[in-house]
């Protein structure tokens, strides 16, 4: 029995080895980032310091970015990294700054429902989930080649041009509408 | 890699925002936390391309994230309305109009 094992050698556990040896660092890095992000996302929610929650968003915020890459979504790591990390954070260190927020620990961070928040976030992680794992079991993400910056481009000004203008005519209307906002007068 | 791996990352990431966006005070912190939500919508929305082969994914994300701009830079300014209106930015004591 053992000769016959050894004259036709179990090519499909061969090649089960071979396809999960191919993807086995992207599921290292994949692990890596999904445990930094999960971590970093519950300390952005529970913090007791305000600068300490921006900096974990950063964090989270750069997990993503990582995840993109995984997905083979370069040039959004790269808009999520500028637009995200570079703007969107400097923003909130700003506005933590024009609001005055303790910089220190602060113990009235949160408010009275904290139990029942947490109830329903953790019901939605887990219906969410079972959805999830009864709908998408076992389908996998095949990456058929580097999707290229180049069809990102053509697809927004070919396919999508329209919603791209609403969108542009959406951040006037923002950066108006902060404008007049903020303003003293 | 499994589709799942993906989709689970971002409902967790969405849940913890919506923990977030329920449970604090600071109005700073629940914009914040709105970040979070946003992020894990577009982790799912690329996860999705990838799995379709579809460019769609990428080019609605990139539409989210300006969307999540245009809405971070209106939301701190209100933020910053209330702060002067009330010198403080905790929203609980922002219920005017509570019956």
């Amino acid at each position: 029995m053992l000769n016959g094992w050894l004259r036709s050698p179990p090519v499909p556990v061969a090649q089960l080895l071979a396809a999960e040896s191919a993807t086995l660092p992207q599921q290292i890095t994949f692990g890596i980032l999904a445990a930094v992000m999960t971590i970093s996302a519950l300390r952005v929610v529970t913090a007791k310091n305000v600068v300490h929650c921006a900096l974990h968003l950063v964090l989270v915020l750069a997990g993503v970015a990582g995840i993109y890459i995984l997905l083979a979504a370069e040039f959004l790591a790269a808009v999520q990294v500028i637009v995200y990390i570079g703007a969107i954070v400097v923003l909130f260190l700003f506005g933590i700054m024009l609001t005055r927020a303790p910089l220190g620990r602060d113990s009235t961070l949160d408010n009275d429902q904290r139990p029942l928040a947490a109830l329903v976030g953790v019901s939605v992680i887990g219906l969410l989930c079972a959805l999830l794992v009864d709908g998408f079991g076992d389908k996998e993400i095949v990456l058929p080649e580097v999707q290229r910056t180049e069809e990102v481009g053509l697809a927004i000004f070919q396919s999508y041009v329209i919603p791209f203008e609403v969108v542009s005519v959406l951040l006037l209307a923002a950066l108006v509408g902060s404008v007049v906002l903020a303003r003293r007068d | 890699m499994l589709l799942n791996e993906f989709l689970i990352l971002g409902a967790v990431i969405f849940g913890i925002g919506i923990y977030g966006v329920l449970a604090r005070r600071n109005g700073v912190l629940v914009l914040m936390s709105i970040e979070l939500i946003l992020n894990a919508v577009n982790i799912n929305l690329v996860a999705f391309g990838a799995f379709h082969h579809d460019i769609a994914g990428q080019v609605f994300a990139l539409f989210t994230v300006a969307v999540a701009a245009a809405e971070v830079g209106v939301g701190l300014a209100i933020v910053l309305l209330i702060y002067r209106n009330k010198r403080s930015i905790d929203l609980t004591e922002v219920a005017e109009m509570k019956g």
